[in-house]
């Protein structure tokens, strides 16, 4: 949240003294609010006014980054609460947690499979963030142990799970490098994790289940020691809880700009859970609900698939809905002989129509028209993949030079237009394709001798 | 350093209320809220979203094969199925009229009054009737089964900008409610909403169906046009204080990650549980955007939503 610049002009000295080149204090009150000056340029700002100036342009929530020396992910700097008021822009990291007394061959085998674990949707490719660490034995040197075999057999980002300091300090040490999550600091061991997180330069949290305001303090002890990248866990078990702790941490970074709420929050959606599938919905509601680090009780492909997607789902911007380029895309080898499609250049449409060509093991022609990324059924509801848009796609395309045919498959859902377009495109036949990609397969197969 | 203090939101509107079935059948009432979907904090929610368990009319011929095994011989007719349905803990009955479709066996009026009146007199729960989806089939078997069902407070649907007056008219004349769907858009929903109760049916007697689209098939566009909906029928807007209703359960299970078992990659995991988990994620989100009513198919997800809901609602 910017400050404007008779804001800003209120913190300066208002001698208009002229040093820092501008006439007026005014004058460089309103340069320093497009950022086109340096607050340094003034030799008069008293340092309660820097705070304050400092605090004001600063994200209202942390971007916190979790890394190795290989990967990383960053996470918070959102500025709203709905995504439909702007977006939200830093998808929430997905972690597994490992347990120190886990069976040895299990946990590493879930490791390296969880590590090479990628879900391809929409163009995108899709991963898990890492691994959490949890010293669940209470042993120093088995959590150590466990850090270095997890770091062995995988290069992805950690967050350390201990609550003892001396243990934490030796399985840092253990972690390779980067900046993996200290979990975490809580009122006994505040002073000795701070240190911790100086030493290693490391992002610490902070865990505190007794409320909001033990949390805020909690964080306060943090910030004094010089610890700046904080994540919050406030503790919070099940659906009503998560949802109304979390709305509330979010509404007090953004809309009170509390500061020691303005970071990231970690959540463990499995604690508690009577099942898998609960643990998958309560994941779902702090993807949706502001969370930023997910630690999930398990590798279960089933379960982690969904959430990868509803996590490309929630955190798409609504502005800019994925879109293919319009245009020709061949499906296989396609030559003068074989079927010709259209669709729409919605993302999602193009994939899962592609998708199901290949599948049909017959290499075709995709014509792509623009329907300002919408879908079949929403673009010409809303008139932007009617009879016209079709035929003129078909004319400016060039496709009429790929194929020797002159019969064109148009999506089942408008196969009202078939009348229309066989107007607008005289030399060409319509065939009402499938209203479901998933039927194109059995549908080419019957109508489409070669 | 001084208490946290929690900014609450104070909303000058909210949702009607909306009360399905009644007089001498058990009936559901649903909306009420003043505020945002499970924020009891904040505001009164005095109804909690409801389970609709679909029932279709015919033995369906495409589902998934877990979804079929759940079922089993009670898919055989609609009464038996809607006391399976009852036993799995619906809260209401959605009766999709499938057979009545022209590409499908066709059937008409009188199969469909038939159907109607069985599910009526095996259960005791309140009914919402789907029409096959055609608009001049839809006027047909839902006005026959409106009088049918005269006094008994059905929901009929689905009311569609193209197609409205027939089954406004219907509702009016038997008593019974409607729901009035547009495309993901908020702009057409309100207007929908005008246009039916210009006809005189009460906005106590209507509900929204903004068009539902499944995890990793368009939920988040019908998400953020709920959330919309819902704070502006907070602040106020009367047209969209309506309670909202989400076909969930069609929606999730025909997409392939829910009906495949072969020939899909390894990393969408077990088939056995990933269309039940498809619609529970899908269920439990429009939950978190404000669903009122969610017509849901697979009894475990039916069961495992009941229990999130029971525990978004602190109970």
């Amino acid at each position: 949240m910017a400050l404007s610049g008779l804001d800003i002009y209120k913190l300066l000295p208002k001698t208009n003294c002229k040093e820092c080149g501008f006439p007026t204090c005014l004058a460089f009150a309103m340069k320093l609010a497009q950022k086109g000056a340096e607050l340094s340029a003034c030799p008069y700002v008293t340092e309660e006014s820097k705070a304050a100036l400092d605090a004001a342009s600063r994200p209202p929530i942390r971007l916190v980054t979790i890394g190795s020396d290989g990967k990383k992910f960053s996470v918070g700097n959102e500025v709203v609460m709905f995504r439909h008021e702007k977006t939200f822009y830093n998808p929430p990291g997905l972690m597994i947690r490992i347990k120190d007394n886990d069976d040895a061959d299990a946990a590493k085998a879930t490791v390296q499979r969880a590590t090479n674990y990628v879900v391809e949707r929409v163009g995108q490719t899709l991963t898990l963030s890492g691994f959490a660490v949890e010293n669940a034995s209470g042993d120093a040197t088995k959590f150590a142990q466990c850090v270095e075999m997890v770091r062995a057999n995988s290069d992805m980002p950690l967050a350390l799970m201990s609550t003892d300091p001396a243990a934490m300090d030796a399985a840092l040490a253990k972690a390779g490098g980067g900046s993996p999550l200290i979990y975490a600091a809580n009122r006994d061991n505040v002073d000795k994790m701070a240190e911790l997180a100086l030493k290693y330069k490391a992002p610490l949290a902070a865990c505190e289940p007794s409320g909001l305001d033990g949390l805020a303090e909690l964080v306060e002890q943090i910030t004094k020691k010089g610890v700046q990248d904080i994540v919050l866990d406030p503790c919070a078990r099940g659906f009503a809880q998560s949802l109304a702790t979390l709305t509330q941490l979010r509404r007090l970074a953004l809309k009170k700009l509390f500061r020691p709420f303005g970071y990231p929050i970690i959540t463990f959606p499995g604690d508690g859970a009577a099942s898998p599938e609960e643990e998958a919905m309560l994941a779902g509601l702090q993807i949706s609900k502001y969370a930023g680090i997910i630690v999930l009780n398990s590798f279960d492909p089933t379960v982690i698939y969904p959430l990868l997607t509803l996590r490309q789902n929630i955190y798409t911007d609504p502005q800019k809905p994925i879109q293919m380029q319009p245009g020709i895309y061949k499906i296989g080898e396609p030559s003068e002989k074989s079927p010709l499609y259209i669709s729409t250049n919605f993302s999602l449409t193009y994939f899962s129509v592609a998708g199901e060509i290949e599948g049909s093991g017959i290499p075709s022609w995709l014509l792509i028209a623009d329907s300002e990324g919408l879908s079949v059924l929403t673009a010409w509801a809303a008139g932007k993949f009617d009879a016209e848009k079709i035929a003129k796609t078909v004319k400016t395309s060039g496709i009429a030079e790929k194929v020797g045919h002159r019969k064109l498959i148009i999506p089942g859902h408008v196969a009202v237009l078939s009348g229309e377009l066989e107007e607008e495109l005289p030399d060409w036949t319509v065939m009402v394709g499938t209203k479901e990609a998933v039927d194109i397969p059995g549908y080419i197969k019957r109508v489409w001798v070669s | 350093m001084p208490p946290v203090e929690i900014p609450v939101e104070k909303w000058p509107g909210k949702v009607r209320e909306v009360t399905i079935g009644g007089n001498g059948r058990k009936s559901v009432t649903v909306g009420g809220e003043s505020a945002l979907p499970f924020l009891s904090f904040e505001g009164q929610i005095p109804n909690r979203p409801r389970i609709a368990i679909e029932v279709v009319d015919m033995v369906p011929e495409d589902w998934a094969d877990n979804l079929v095994q759940a079922w089993g011989d009670a898919m055989k007719s609609p009464a038996a199925w809607a006391k399976k349905a009852a036993e799995y803990g619906a809260d209401l009955i959605c009766l999709s009229l499938d057979s009545a479709h022209p590409d499908g066996p066709n059937t008409g009026p009188k199969e469909a009054v038939e159907s109607v009146t069985s599910v009526l007199e095996a259960v005791d729960l309140p009914l919402i009737v789907l029409g096959p989806g055609v608009a001049d089939k839809d006027n047909e078997v839902l006005t026959a089964v409106a009088d049918a069902a005269s006094g008994q407070r059905i929901v009929l649907g689905f009311c569609e900008e193209k197609n409205y007056r027939t089954i406004v008219a219907a509702a009016l004349a038997g008593g019974h409610l409607v729901i009035a769907k547009t495309p993901i858009e908020i702009n057409l929903a309100k207007q929908l909403n005008i246009l039916v109760s210009d006809m005189g049916l009460p906005p106590d007697r209507i509900l929204m169906d903004p068009t539902t689209g499944a995890l990793g098939y368009g939920l988040e566009y019908v998400y953020s046009v709920m959330e919309r909906l819902r704070l502006a029928a907070l602040q106020g807007d009367s047209m969209t204080q309506i309670p909202i209703i989400n076909i969930a359960g069609k929606e999730a299970w025909r997409q392939k990650e829910a009906k495949a078992a072969q020939g899909v990659p390894d990393f969408w995991g077990d088939a056995a549980r990933r269309g039940i988990l498809w619609e529970e994620i899908t269920a439990s989100e429009l939950l978190l955007a404000g669903s009122d009513i969610l017509v849901m198919r697979h009894p475990e997800a039916v069961q495992k939503v009941k229990a999130t809901i029971d525990s978004l609602m602190g109970s």
